[in-house]
């Protein structure tokens, strides 16, 4: 059980890499993009879609799914580069990331992407439209669960609170939450621009269950996910991560938060990926 | 001219040339206190800038609480989110009770172009021209930006100013005048009188030369102040020309188009062909691309306004 564990893990981190390896190939393509924003989530993401999330890319609209909305819609490079590997679209589609005629937006659209559960970018709203799938799966007797992933800048709006009360109110043990903690924001550092912290006794405070973790261990992000599923309130997991992560020039570096790349940046970022894949 | 210049940068400076000649104004942004360039004015004077975090509509009533105590404030985020997210608070919290707030908009109409439909926001000026007490102005490049911002920290109430993203070909110089409720005659003509606002007054004027080329004879305005808007000048166009078309990068429904429909209808029914998005929903893109695909591209300008004419 073990060592199928710790094989487990291993081939996720193995995804992972190649997840970052092709993100930034993707950004570089696609001019300027969030790479930053994409590179701290990567992880989280890899544990739902390729562990977690019951889903089935061949059917994306299968009504027992579970769902997950990219509420940091800005953060999507990795979320689309998953979303080709697993055959939600062809991988040729993201070639057009972002210009005109394409079907992957520089933002996420559940208009014109297949998988992407919910249209975001504008901050603050993705929570609400959770709160409504989850309560829609409730009333529909589903077992689906419901996951939306925020930034941390991002819980200073005040619509996210608005959402986080209405579920608690509506008991949505189906819904959870997961904060991706990098501690910046677009102009510089959380605590530098409007100190948002405590997070654990916010949430706490408005009846969540709070789960906090490393969000680059996937020793700590799968049981997480998996004790998050057996909450009988919705559930929140706050995630430390790194801004950035895998890159060395671009970690916590906040210049990469929406940066275009210079030739020598992109074949550095490569290199380093790839010798981490090695 | 090919020279190109930035019109966030422009507000950026002129706002910290304003401070420095003592204008009691405080500026308040939403964590886009470097992407609208109040990282200037911050730099001088910190404590005239208040970043509230990523909480919009906070931000709006900041702005708005600030003002009510005599200063000047100015509300600068995107333009989808000053005048669809923050939108009551703007309203009924800032032009009801007609407080000395500046409204500036940066990634107007298409400009937040590659980052999509989220971004972009071709519908602002129709929304707060339905506001009672709004003054609307959209500026055309980096120095007009300048003078605009300027005059509207002037004047006193409640001015939404829209502007845009990335470096735009710049069209005036210094001496580019302005003032709340005129328009611009950039030049005469007799065959059809062309009016635009905002950056895509670029496309215009090019348009313009095609058409002058062609052997047509044309009028063009440019209108920075929607509202209030030169009824004078578009009557006298009327009735000098009698032929108008309206450029403008917003939904045809309600903006410079719709201004000037309005205007037509209560004084002087006249033939008008409005350009602009229409009524659809755009898509991420290369912002020339957007132009081109969604109707303002240089030829299509040219193409409506010639049909026009010869009709
Ligand atoms: C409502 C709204 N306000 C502002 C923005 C502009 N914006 C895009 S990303 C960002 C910072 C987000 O910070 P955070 O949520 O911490 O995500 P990070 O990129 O740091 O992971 C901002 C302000 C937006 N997209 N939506």
């Amino acid at each position: 059980m073990n060592e199928e564990r710790a094989r487990l893990i291993k081939k996720l981190e193995e995804k992972a890499k190649e997840i970052r390896y092709k993100t930034v190939c993707l950004a570089y393509k696609a001019g300027k993009a969030h790479t930053g924003p994409s590179l701290s989530t990567t992880d989280i993401l890899v544990a739902l879609y390729y562990y977690k999330m019951n889903i089935n890319p061949k059917n994306p609209k299968w009504v027992e799914r579970d769902k997950f909305i990219l509420s940091k819609g800005h953060g999507c490079v990795s979320l689309y580069v998953i979303l080709a590997e697993l055959g939600y679209y062809p991988a040729e589609d993201n070639l057009k990331l972002r210009k005109v005629d394409g079907i992957v937006q520089g933002h996420p659209d559940m208009t014109k992407t297949p998988g992407i559960e919910f249209t975001t970018g504008s901050l603050g709203n993705g929570i609400g439209a959770a709160v409504g799938m989850a309560i829609a799966a409730k009333i529909d007797k589903l077992k689906s669960k419901v996951y939306v992933l925020l930034g941390d800048g991002e819980i200073q709006e005040g619509i996210v609170w608005e959402a986080v009360a209405s579920a608690k109110h509506y008991k949505l043990d189906n819904l959870i939450a997961i904060v991706d903690n990098n501690n910046f924001q677009s102009c510089g550092a959380l605590p530098d621009i409007c100190d948002f912290y405590p997070f654990r006794e916010k949430w706490q405070s408005f009846g969540w269950n709070v789960i906090e973790i490393d969000g680059h261990d996937f020793n700590e992000i799968l049981p997480a996910l998996d004790l998050a599923e057996r909450s009988k309130n919705p559930c929140v997991i706050i995630a430390k991560t790194i801004k950035g992560k895998g890159v060395s020039f671009m970690e916590n570096n906040n210049a990469w938060h929406q940066k275009t790349y210079t030739k020598e940046e992109y074949e550095q970022a490569c290199l380093e990926l790839s010798l981490l894949r090695r | 001219m090919n020279s190109c210049g930035n019109t966030r940068k422009a507000f950026g400076e002129e706002l910290l040339n304003l401070v420095q000649e003592g204008e009691d104004i405080i500026a308040v942004c939403a964590d886009t206190r470097d992407s609208m360039r109040l990282d200037l004015l911050a730099e001088k004077f910190s404590n005239r800038v208040i970043n509230v975090g990523i909480a919009e509509q906070n931000m709006m009533m900041v702005a708005a609480g600030i003002a009510s105590t005599g200063k000047i404030a100015f509300a600068a985020t995107y333009a989808m989110l000053n005048s669809m997210r923050a939108l009551e608070q703007v309203r009924t919290f800032v032009a009801y009770p007609k407080l000395n707030v500046k409204i500036v908009s940066g990634l107007s109409g298409l400009t937040g172009s590659i980052e999509g439909v989220t971004h972009q926001c071709i519908e602002d000026l129709a929304i707060m021209r339905s506001i009672p007490n709004m003054v609307v102005l959209a500026s055309a490049d980096y120095a007009s930006t300048k003078v605009i911002v300027r005059e509207a920290a002037e004047y006193t109430g409640p001015v939404y100013i829209r502007i845009g993203r990335d470096d735009t070909p710049d069209i005036f110089d210094g001496s580019y005048s302005f003032e709340i409720g005129k328009a611009n005659k950039l030049q005469d003509g007799k065959d059809l009188c062309m009016i635009s606002t905002g950056l895509i007054l670029d496309h215009a004027i090019k348009a313009v030369k095609i058409l002058q080329n062609r052997g047509f004879s044309i009028r063009l305005l440019e209108m920075p102040s929607i509202k209030p808007i030169d009824k004078e000048a578009i009557i006298k166009a009327a009735q000098d020309i009698g032929k108008l078309v309206t450029v403008e990068e917003h939904t045809i429904l309600g903006g410079l188009g719709g201004a000037v429909a309005e205007v037509l209808t209560d004084n002087i029914p006249t033939r008008l062909t409005r350009l602009g998005i229409n009524d659809v929903f755009t898509e991420s893109g290369e912002y020339i691309d957007l132009l081109n695909k969604y109707g303002l591209s240089v030829e299509n300008i040219v193409r409506q306004s010639e049909k026009l004419i010869l009709e």
